[in-house]
């Protein structure tokens, strides 16, 4: 079993603790896992991606590079579309309906692709598209958009739903539990 | 045994704590600050941020000749800054074992070079591991005390961006059991005069030799985990790699069939072992990220080498993909080229970190950019200042070169009226102070502008001297930097608030039009450490779409039908947009 799966977003969106917690459940089923991050600039509102690569054997690479990624989970549409040359032939695509512009665009010196939708589309092997963040706000945060995006991927990927808990009881502060729990299985039902 | 999902940096302070080090002085730096923070989480280790990594290392010097293993970190531009302590102390040797761990950054993430640090410790003589993946990171880190204290020698732990924030699985091992080892008066020793440096220098080309002909004994590991330092790795016998570091994960993964000498430790090189290896294969090839440092003293051996950089280039991080094309390997389509035929998308926009909703340092650069003012920049998040809209920076080389660059430009342009150094507390505690003490010394008429937000924060949100707490988050004496800088000497002192632009405009232009030296201290906390009010800002019907407002460059402030438009749940309600409206077209969505 090999796994790779690209978590990408905008820096703040909370890409880190997806990963994380993807990370642990594997280790804790006994797999082997890399994840690979960058930290610095990325915090500051520009891209991120974080790598996790999970497999039942060893790990070499930390990073999933162009026609590796079994999953590509987008915070963020235009993200999305900027990782999709990393997908694999028959790959699935969980990507948040938010729009973010970034400066360039927001100056006017570029535009932000109006064609992502159908290229997301023509390319990926199946493509769930939502409203993550409307989820994650009627689960009483907006913060909790990684949980619910992590919820709708959890489909593609080979963990039981009681395991998602555990490694969410573990990994998130006390009194956030609730919270992430309502939004996984929310993220599970979108 | 216990397993944990580890960086590299959390691996690198596992294995200090394992190897039961008592003392740590750092100063922040990415790729390398979570080793430090890391550390700090143990009870049994004395962690501090330094002022600076010249600083760090000598206080990590002082703590081994006291007895106790310590360490030092530092990004790869950090070394530079300590480099003066790390040579001498090379010769020196310890009492206490010692490293010094530097995290290189190739592809610049976030530096201004990719700067090779192995060049750093081959010239100061002094091994030099290198570590692949979290797990060496932990047990690299325990064997590198070993070697400190048997050869009397600090080691430099060398990483880089991929390794130190790569995560990997990490099975810990048991704390070392050690007594304080006692400090014994030794001016030979201790004490770098010329008569002793020279007796020195033998002693540690002496060390190196012998470092070098046991080093295919050094084992790094636990117990069944143990793994050789340099190790051959046979496969097909056709293709022979030398590698080290991340670039031995992207061998293994793109050539899994070839022979590889994984090395460990890449200075000093095992030469009889690296001869060896290239006798049993056909064809050797050196495949390293950065200079050919590797290669260089392979090829100087004598041993014919097939590729290296003229294969592969110097610039940036490798990967699994780019050797499979050096090699040929044969690789899928990837969905895209399926779809399209294209491997990339070349329309998507490019999204460049911004100043946060809310940042003080936004309120001193529309100013900036306001008065099209000449700005001497530093490190430091305010470098981005630099980027569109604001666009308020025109230099930014080191640590502390804003305030020393405006000394020199002011020499060869005269006095300028609109000319300024700007750098954040933390870079002015790092290295400004010294650049400030010359300009007083040699009479300048500059204006230096320090932006107090009370935190170390483009690398994390790290304490400083500045900040009123210590490495471990208790509470510290904090230095007034208005007080450090009147000390000095200097006369025109002003503390502001960044956000007031208005009064903020007009002191600007009183100290730069004055022919004296003036400092300018902008105090406003960084909003990430910071509660924000979290009323979102409304645009309107007063607005004229003069835009003034989107001339901050906040992320919260977009455009919707052609005119300004706050999207709530990014603004923090900081409220300098409504500061900047000339015409009080915006409001608190609670009004």
């Amino acid at each position: 079993m090999d796994k790779n799966i690209l978590i990408v977003g905008v820096g703040g969106q909370g890409t880190l603790l997806a990963s994380v917690l993807l990370g642990n459940l594997a280790l804790a089923k006994g797999y082997d896992v890399k994840l690979s991050e960058v930290h610095g600039m990325s915090q500051r509102g520009g891209d991120v991606v974080t790598h996790v690569k999970i497999s039942d054997h060893s790990v070499k690479s930390p990073l999933i590079e162009k026609g590796e990624a079994d999953i590509i989970i987008g915070f963020e549409k235009l993200e999305a579309y900027r990782w999709l040359p990393q997908l694999k032939k028959g790959g699935a695509m969980f990507v948040n309906a938010q729009e973010i512009l970034p400066m360039p665009v927001v100056m006017g010196q570029a535009e932000y692709p109006e064609n992502i939708d159908q290229t997301i589309a023509e390319t990926a092997g199946s493509v769930k598209e939502f409203d993550a963040m409307a989820i994650a706000s009627s689960c009483g945060s907006t913060k909790a958009v990684n949980v619910v995006l992590l919820g709708a991927a959890s489909k593609a990927l080979p963990f039981e739903e009681d395991e998602w808990m555990k490694v969410i009881e573990e990994n998130v502060k006390p009194k956030f539990v609730e919270l992430n729990k309502k939004a996984f299985t929310m993220g599970q039902g979108a | 045994m216990t397993k944990r999902i580890m960086l590299g940096n959390e691996a690198f302070a596992r294995g200090a704590y394992e190897a039961g080090v008592k003392v740590v002085s750092s100063y922040p730096g990415t790729p390398s600050t979570e080793v430090t923070e890391a550390a700090a989480k143990y009870d049994e280790i004395y962690v501090e941020w330094a002022p600076n990594e010249k600083v760090g290392v000598e206080v990590a010097m002082g703590a081994s000749v006291g007895g106790v293993r310590s360490l030092s970190c530092m990004k790869h531009v950090g070394l530079n800054v300590a480099a003066d302590p790390f040579f001498t102390a090379a010769y020196t040797g310890v009492n206490g074992g010692m490293v010094v761990l530097v995290a290189d950054d190739n592809g610049c993430h976030s530096s201004q070079n990719e700067q090779d640090s192995r060049y750093h410790g081959r010239s100061a003589g002094v091994p030099v591991l290198e570590p692949a993946d979290s797990q060496e990171c932990k047990d690299y880190m325990k064997l590198a005390y070993e070697i400190s204290e048997k050869y009397d020698t600090v080691v430099l732990m060398r990483s880089s961006t991929r390794i130190s924030h790569s995560r990997g699985i990490v099975t810990f091992g048991e704390c070392v059991e050690r007594e304080k080892i006692p400090y014994v008066k030794n001016m030979m020793k201790y004490v770098a005069m010329p008569a002793m440096a020279r007796k020195l220098h033998v002693a540690q080309e002496k060390r190196l030799n012998m470092i070098e002909e046991d080093a295919a004994d050094f084992i790094a590991g636990e117990e069944q985990y143990e793994r050789y330092l340099n190790r051959v790795e046979l496969g097909d016998s056709k293709i022979g790699i030398v590698t080290s570091g991340i670039c031995y994960q992207y061998v293994r993964e793109a050539l899994p069939n070839a022979s590889i000498l994984k090395l460990g430790m890449v200075n000093p090189l095992p030469k009889k072992m690296i001869a060896d290896f290239a006798n049993e294969v056909e064809k050797l090839y050196v495949i390293e990220e950065g200079t050919p440092f590797l290669e260089e003293q392979i090829r100087a051996m004598g041993v014919p080498v097939y590729g290296g950089k003229d294969m592969f280039t110097i610039q940036g991080e490798y990967s699994a993909r780019m050797i499979r094309e050096a090699f040929g390997v044969e690789r899928e389509h990837s969905a895209l080229e399926e779809a399209t035929g294209k491997t990339d998308l070349e329309d998507a926009p490019g999204r460049p970190p911004l100043l946060c909703a809310g940042c003080p340092h936004k309120g001193l650069f529309y100013v900036l950019s306001k008065l099209k003012t000449t700005v001497l920049g530093d490190i430091g998040c305010y470098t981005l200042a630099a980027l569109p809209p604001t666009s308020a920076m025109d230099t930014t080389l080191c640590m502390g070169a804003s305030i020393s660059m405006a000394h020199g430009f002011e020499k060869a342009m005269g006095a300028s009226q609109n000319t300024v150094a700007v750098l954040g507390d933390s870079t002015f505690i790092h290295s400004g102070i010294t650049g400030l003490i010359n300009m007083y010394y040699n009479q300048s008429h500059g204006t230096v502008i320090v932006l107090d937000n009370r935190i170390t924060g483009m690398t994390g949100h790290q304490d400083n001297p500045a900040s009123g707490r210590n490495a471990k988050g208790e509470p510290a004496p904090a230095i007034d930097i208005a007080t450090l800088v009147k000390a000095i000497g200097i006369q025109h002192v002003v503390e502001i608030d960044p956000f007031d632009v208005k009064n903020l405009e007009q002191v600007i232009k009183e100290e730069t039009a004055r022919e004296e030296l003036s400092v300018i201290i902008t105090k406003r906390p960084c909003a990430m450490i910071v509660k924000q009010t979290n009323i979102p800002r409304l645009v309107s019907d007063r607005c004229k779409n003069c835009r003034q407002c989107m001339k901050i460059g906040c992320p919260a402030i977009e455009e919707e039908d052609g005119r300004p438009f706050v999207v709530a749940d990014r603004c923090v309600g900081c409220g300098l947009c409504q500061r900047v409206c000339p015409f009080d077209a915006i409001e608190s969505e609670e009004q």
